[in-house]
């Protein structure tokens, strides 16, 4: 199979919706000329228009809210946030109108709606452009989140999130742009919801997204050495969370051990670990174990934000110590 | 005015009534503690909504305010449904799942009243957007009041709006109050002083944006009638958006129950004189006979009294039905 970058994938998910669906478009801050502050959106203005891929002013709360407008009236809008750490700018239309429309109006109105932005550390871009808040909108009813780690699954989940009639948060991490994956040629949307097991093993259970699924796979080659059998399951969405393969694999090995590069507190881990803990309890050989970061917000300087990042060492010394 | 022709003119008179008998009896159900929650009457107000929503086709669509009774009633909306809602009933608008601040119906382009302020006018603007996407000529129409005009959202809607010429006319409410907060404390202008008469018009905003700001007399029907109408046709030609600011004032607290110790019972005796509805009755006393305005009172008071029953008489949601319409199975083929 062919392979393409991570970048790349959600590049062609994009143009592919675009062509299959008129009503879908993209709206955001330099996604036109300027191809995305990534270059994601690269080319799409050439094919498609400035009427479809629509530059905007600085106006965060007015992509969001008037893409709630749009998509209550017929439209697929697909708007982009640069930065996670920018999601409180708009967070009221998301939160509290695209999020919250549906459910208040007893299902009369709908808002298919995929907001796109990136989160994640790796790039000293500080505190405000490296936020790992996917937990803020897990905990909010009404919304998708979506954190791809492949660019098969990034290309596969994006299609399928454009597609749903419900909003969507779809965060994609910086350091994963150039990662390179097998990608088909032909229709591949994966439908939401449904966790994948990147490795199967039969001693112990990680669950981690994005960025820090790679770093699992590579402490898991690591641990095969030790005679230590990983199993790696990325949800791939994290609300609505598979429970069902977290737990099923809980089941198998009897131990689980939960990455996520976000605080410790409150954060995703502490909800996985809770349902590990709630209704898979009977399964466990050892308490389940988290990593993650520190309850600081992003540091800038590369020493300091390295260390705060869950690395394969981190997860080594978790595995080695739930296996004693 | 003539011009309109009768049935149009009593179709807007009858609008008027029903809304405020359908509010009157709100209010009263409110004190019984029939309707649980809050309760924003728009009494006093009826002619921004009536006149505006008759200037307006059924496919065009409008975001309405916390205070948007009046403004679902104007554009069509089913008393029964709003009030069976306003009880927290299954049959309501949203199942019970929404109540008074949040009364939708898109079918009849109501895209739904709202809890924050101003978070419609970023939502009527999308509308907007999503019109000049699908290239048709609806048009839609974003309520907000003097105290959402201070708020973000209004500017960055207005700027955008502006760019990218929207078919959207936003029109102000002002009743001049946002709570307790007068505009002349809570808007800034260059001529006044705080408390003095010399209050700037929310409509001069407009010309930050390069659109057209027009301040009428929000308690005369007719007037907003005749300036929403110009705006929607320039709208509806792709000339782009209009500020209209329509001065009036609410004649019940900011919620029911509200003391109202911010504002003197003189100003509000004031207010009453000016009557939207008697004042359009005045002007429509060569269409219509003493009998014809008692029967539409009549008329309005039972279609009020019919809702009420409905709503009495339909059934509680069960517990579980919380836990539906959060999400919609299947998406686009």
């Amino acid at each position: 199979m062919r392979e393409i970058t991570f970048l790349k994938a959600i590049n062609e998910a994009l143009a592919e919706e675009m062509r299959r669906d008129k009503t879908v478009y993209l709206i955001g801050e330099d996604i036109g000329v300027f191809g995305g502050c990534f270059g994601v959106t690269k080319g799409l203005l050439e094919e498609f228009g400035p009427e479809r891929v629509r530059d905007t002013p600085l106006v965060e709360t007015a992509i969001i809210g008037t893409s709630v407008g749009a998509a209550m009236t017929g439209m697929r809008p697909v708007p982009e946030i640069m930065f996670t750490g920018f999601l409180g700018t708009c967070m009221d239309e998301i939160y509290n109108q695209a999020a919250k429309i549906k459910y208040m109006t007893g299902g009369k109105a709908k808002v298919p709606l995929t907001i796109r932005t990136t989160y994640g550390g790796g790039m000293s871009a500080a505190a405000q452009h490296s936020e790992r808040n996917e937990a803020w909108l897990v905990h909010a009813p009404g919304i998708k989140v979506v954190l791809p780690s492949t660019p098969y699954d990034a290309k596969g989940l994006l299609k399928a999130s454009i597609r749903d009639d419900n909003p969507v948060l779809f965060e994609e991490h910086k350091m994963l742009y150039p990662v390179k994956g097998e990608v088909p040629e032909d229709e591949c949307a994966i439908p939401l919801g449904k966790a994948d097991i990147k490795r199967e093993g039969s001693d112990v259970t990680v669950v981690a997204t994005g960025l820090m699924v790679h770093r699992a796979l590579k402490a898991a080659k690591e641990l095969k050495g030790d005679g230590i059998d990983t199993e790696i399951i990325d949800p791939r969405t994290l609300s609505p969370l598979d429970k069902d393969t977290i737990l099923k694999s809980v089941q198998k090995t009897g131990r689980a051990i939960v990455v996520s590069e976000d605080c410790k507190t409150c954060g995703i881990t502490a909800e996985i670990s809770a349902i590990i803990a709630e209704e898979g309890f009977d399964h466990l050989k050892a308490p389940v174990k988290r990593v993650a970061a520190p309850d600081v917000p992003m540091p800038f300087s590369p020493v300091l934000e390295k260390w705060c990042m869950p690395d394969e060492s981190r997860i080594l010394d978790a595995v080695k110590s739930i296996m004693k | 005015m003539e011009e309109l022709g009768k049935e149009k003119l009593v179709g807007m008179y009858k609008t008027m009534v029903r809304s405020r008998r359908f509010e009157e009896k709100v209010c009263d159900l409110f004190a019984q503690g029939k309707c649980p929650g809050f309760i924003h009457s728009s009494i006093g107000q009826e002619a921004v909504a009536v006149g505006t929503c008759s200037a307006l086709r059924k496919d065009d669509y409008i975001t309405a305010t916390h205070r948007g009774h009046h403004e679902l009633i104007a554009k069509g909306g089913h008393m029964d449904k709003m009030m069976a809602e306003l009880y927290g009933k299954k049959t309501g608008y949203n199942k019970g799942k929404g109540g008074s601040m949040h009364l939708t119906d898109v079918d009849l382009g109501i895209l739904g009243m709202n809890g924050i302020v101003p978070a419609g006018l970023p939502i009527s603007t999308g509308a907007g957007l999503s019109i000049k996407l699908r290239e048709t000529d609806q048009v839609s129409v974003s309520f907000f009041g003097d105290g959402g005009s201070n708020r973000g959202p209004f500017h960055e809607s207005l700027n955008l709006a502006s760019i990218w010429k929207l078919p959207v006319i936003y029109v102000c409410e002002n009743n001049m109050y946002a709570i307790s907060m007068p505009q002349a404390f809570g808007i800034s202008s260059k001529m006044s002083s705080y408390g003095s008469q010399n209050i700037q018009d929310v409509s001069a905003r407009a010309s930050a944006y390069g659109m057209p700001g027009v301040t009428v007399d929000g308690n005369d029907v007719m007037a907003v009638y005749e300036t929403v109408s110009e705006a929607v046709k320039r709208a509806r030609s792709g000339e782009g958006p209009t500020l209209v600011e329509c001065k009036t004032y609410r004649w019940k607290g900011h919620f029911e129950g509200d003391p109202m110790v911010y504002r003197a019972r003189e100003e509000l005796e004031e207010w009453k004189k000016k009557d939207p509805i008697t004042r359009f009755r005045k002007q429509l006393r060569g269409f219509l006979s003493e009998a014809d305005f008692e029967r539409i009172d009549k008329d309005a008071k039972e279609e009020v009294e019919r809702a009420v029953k409905f709503a009495e008489e339909s059934p509680w949601p069960e517990g579980p039905e919380a836990l539906e319409d959060l999400y919609t199975e299947g998406g686009a083929e």
